[in-house]
């Protein structure tokens, strides 16, 4: 069943080149989908597309087959509730506790009031408890962001967009800025995710390599244009080449292989 | 069963504590200093109302009546020279003691002693200073320069100096592995790493020491626009002429701003 | 043509950029009619007189208790005004900040306002303001409170944009409101800057108060103004120990309370 269908989406900032140029594809619930491309492909601005964090310039977003081109200001928080969202830069308030900031994913489903005081019920604040437990963190529950590692807080990050209970996951370069050992911790977590909880999730990514070892389809783009969406089983050096542009694929390509043989 | 157990969401450490405490603490400082204010039997709401109609005669009609255009302008460019000459100076002066400031350049009681003097050269308002030095040299340019520069100074030594300490350790410590003496050190290394942080806090300076000349000319005889305000305000009464004088040092100081702006948006890239 | 070899054209650079300085504070000098020899000749002079003059004596101790009640109003009003004025600035900053904004206009009339604001300088506003208040304290009070206000959005806008971006994006992202992003995200990260910047403005309010006290008789600055004027110079040094004194102090504190704080 489709949960996700971008139909000719299209981003162009100002009177600069299209960001992104006529994109289509379609998500079945339950899917694993890595977006790879070099950077400047308009990977980052496909996924805030989806979740109106940018608006897009022409085409739409079928979200559980409902046209979202349009959505008044309080239904579009209604569809921002149904999709988490994660980080490069893991964007927590560093100044809060590790738990207020897991609870800032109910905020969407309060009232002004409730969100400004930060009213929270015992029943949120016990799946919260859950969801930290189940990532390793419950030690680590009343400090303060800023005293956790890379890969602790991107944890924190995973939390908050699973207590928002989503029915999509947009993970944005959640690893680029972790170290191999807390990379693997984060893409292991987002398979058992997706595996255990059947949350679909999209995720943009630049090792090729780990796009291949985890998700089950990869959309390829660059220059704002799908180049290539195939499963990693299909996914051909020729095909690499396309994405990235020819001695950039070599590279890649070189360590896509050193790693296999590792 | 953990549900009966209540999950507090913020525990309570030192920083959250002490920042609380201060935000209390200055609400209720504030509260209690209105209620010591010397009213002088002003009533305050018919000066909050008249500020509405003073406002208007200040910005929407300012007319010159006791001085011509280009005595304003003119008097404008003295404010303007008296800020320059005092930064100058005063940047002169804290090259070189902001090398015996700096803790990585000078012997530690060295810098304990500088940085103390000039904690209290900073300490003391600019216009104390330019009052002190008037009783000597008599009310006027003479007295205000040698104020302002006085404190600029005191300031720029400080600014200079913590310049020179951000410098990265392993420059100087390279540069000393080859050999190289204090001198050659502070010239090769010091002075041209810390070139465009220098340059930025003598322009702030610049852009104070122009307030400063205002208010100079204003409450110490300084001349400049600043006693022309002070004559339209407390002699002539005219909000008119205030209003035009207003705008004058306005412009000059948007300007000001807009430059460093720049400067800095430059220096970013 | 010959080409200027590196060395020589940095030479040659930095020559004319003295050059250029000295010419500068020449013509300043001439224009400003500033008498260089009395003003080397009047530094001795103000040591002599200093050292043989300008020092507490066991009389003037017996206005202390006066200074200080004046210190005292000169302390609440910097106070009250960095406090109030922060606080209108911050909410003029959330209008003002690229993250926070509701829309550019509003965003262009805070900063123009500001910038105004912040540019005429206390002094004028003192002049400006005694034309409403005449000699009281609120003169004194309006003239700190503008340009506080003034410097205070600028540093909050700025405040803002660093400290909050991040998390702001996040917030949205789990489709919380406005005002629930500002009163979860922007302040609680803004906070501890807010008030960092408040006692830097408490310090140099002081200094400033001291002025304006001249000019609208009000506060220390008229204690020390009376002094001075009636030759009182022993009174008038105790003043200037008292000021210096005091701000040691609101020195101290405030980096006390910046090292928990930040």
């Amino acid at each position: 069943m489709p949960l996700l269908h971008i139909a000719q989406l299209s981003k162009r900032y100002g009177t600069d080149k299209y960001a992104l140029d006529g994109i289509e594809f379609t998500v079945d619930t339950g899917e694993f989908v890595a977006i790879i491309g070099p950077s400047g492909a308009g990977k980052s601005t496909l996924l805030r597309c989806i979740n109106h964090m940018i608006p897009m310039t022409s085409g739409d977003v079928f979200f559980n087959d409902t046209s979202t081109k349009a959505l008044p200001a309080h239904t579009l928080r209604t569809h921002r509730t149904q999709i988490g969202m994660i980080f490069q830069h893991y964007n927590l308030v560093n100044r809060l506790s590790v738990i207020e900031n897991v609870l800032h994913g109910r905020l969407g489903y309060k009232s002004t009031a409730a969100g400004v005081m930060g009213w929270y019920s015992t029943a949120e604040k016990q799946q919260a408890v859950e969801i930290l437990q189940s990532l390793g963190l419950s030690d680590h529950m009343y400090k303060r962001c800023d005293q956790l590692s890379g890969g602790q807080k991107q944890r924190v990050g995973i939390a908050r967009a699973l207590i928002q209970n989503p029915k999509l996951l947009l993970c944005d370069e959640p690893i680029a800025s972790l170290d191999p050992s807390a990379a693997k911790i984060i893409m292991d977590t987002l398979k058992d995710i997706n595996q255990r909880l059947g949350i679909t999730i999209i995720v943009n990514l630049h090792q090729v390599d780990v796009a291949m070892r985890y998700a089950q389809r990869i959309i390829g783009i660059n220059s704002g244009k799908i180049v290539c969406d195939a499963t990693p089983h299909d996914l051909t050096p020729t095909i690499i080449h396309q994405v990235y542009g020819s001695e950039a694929g070599e590279l890649i390509l070189d360590f896509g292989e050193q790693h296999a043989q590792a | 069963m953990q549900s009966t157990t209540k999950i507090i969401l913020r525990p309570w450490n030192a920083a959250t504590l002490i920042l609380r405490t201060t935000i209390i603490s200055l609400i209720v400082i504030t509260g209690y200093a209105f209620t010591t204010f010397n009213t002088r039997g002003v009533d305050f709401w018919a000066g909050v109302d008249m500020l509405g109609s003073n406002f208007q005669a200040l910005l929407l009609s300012p007319q010159l009546k006791n001085i011509t255009f280009v005595t304003m302008v003119h008097n404008l460019f003295i404010t303007i020279g008296l800020g320059f000459l005092t930064t100058i100076f005063g940047a002169a002066i804290a090259l070189g003691f902001a090398l015996l400031a700096a803790q990585n350049l000078a012997p530690r009681w060295l810098t304990v002693i500088i940085k103390g003097l000039t904690a209290f050269i900073r300490a003391v308002p600019t216009v104390l200073w330019v009052l002190i030095f008037a009783v000597s040299a008599g009310l006027g340019s003479v007295a205000a320069v040698l104020g302002m520069t006085f404190h600029s100074a005191g300031y720029l030594i400080k600014a200079y100096a913590e310049s020179f300490e951000e410098i990265d350790h392993g420059t100087i410590e390279a540069l000393k592995a080859s050999g190289a003496n204090w001198w050659q050190i502070v010239f090769q290394a010091v002075l041209p790493s810390s070139a465009t942080a220098l340059l930025s806090w003598t322009f702030l300076r610049f852009e104070i020491n122009f307030s400063t000349a205002i208010a100079m000319g204003a409450a110490a005889g300084a001349g400049g626009i600043g006693y022309d305000m002070f004559m339209a305000s407390g002699y002539y009464l005219n909000l008119h002429e205030m209003g035009a004088f207003t705008y004058a040092v306005l412009a000059f100081a948007i300007v000001l701003e807009a430059g460093a702006t720049r400067y800095k948006a430059s220096l970013s890239k | 043509m010959h080409k200027l070899d590196f060395f020589t054209q940095k030479r040659l650079s930095f020559g004319l950029f003295v050059v250029v300085l000295i010419v500068l504070t020449y013509a300043t000098i001439i224009f400003t009619e500033y008498n260089v020899a009395k003003g080397f000749t009047a530094i001795p002079k103000a040591v002599r007189w200093a050292t043989a003059n300008f020092y507490p004596d066991a009389a003037s101790l017996k206005k202390l208790p006066t200074i200080l009640l004046k210190l005292r109003d000169t302390i609440l009003m910097s106070v009250a005004s960095a406090t109030v004025a922060s606080f209108c600035a911050f909410f003029v900053a959330i209008l003002g900040s690229q993250t926070t904004r509701i829309n550019v206009w509003f965003s262009v009339l805070a900063r123009g306002i500001a910038t105004i604001f912040r540019n005429i300088d206390v002094s004028a506003w003192a002049l400006i303001l005694l034309f409403s208040f005449g000699q009281s304290s609120f003169t004194g009070y309006f003239a700190l409170f503008f340009v506080t206000f003034g410097f205070m959005v600028r540093v909050l806008i700025e405040t803002i944009d660093e400290v909050s971006t991040d998390s702001v994006e996040a917030l949205r992202a789990t489709g919380a409101g406005y005002f629930t992003i500002i009163a979860q995200s922007v302040i609680p990260s803004c906070l501890p800057q807010l008030v960092s910047w408040v006692l830097f403005m408490i310090e140099t309010n002081i200094r400033s108060a001291t002025l304006v006290g001249i000019l609208t008789g009000t506060g220390i600055g008229y204690s020390f103004d009376i002094y001075y004027k009636s030759l009182n110079y022993h009174a008038a040094s105790l003043v200037i120990l008292v000021i210096v004194l005091s701000v040691f102090a609101i020195e101290a504190i405030s980096n006390r309370i910046r090292r928990a704080v930040l």
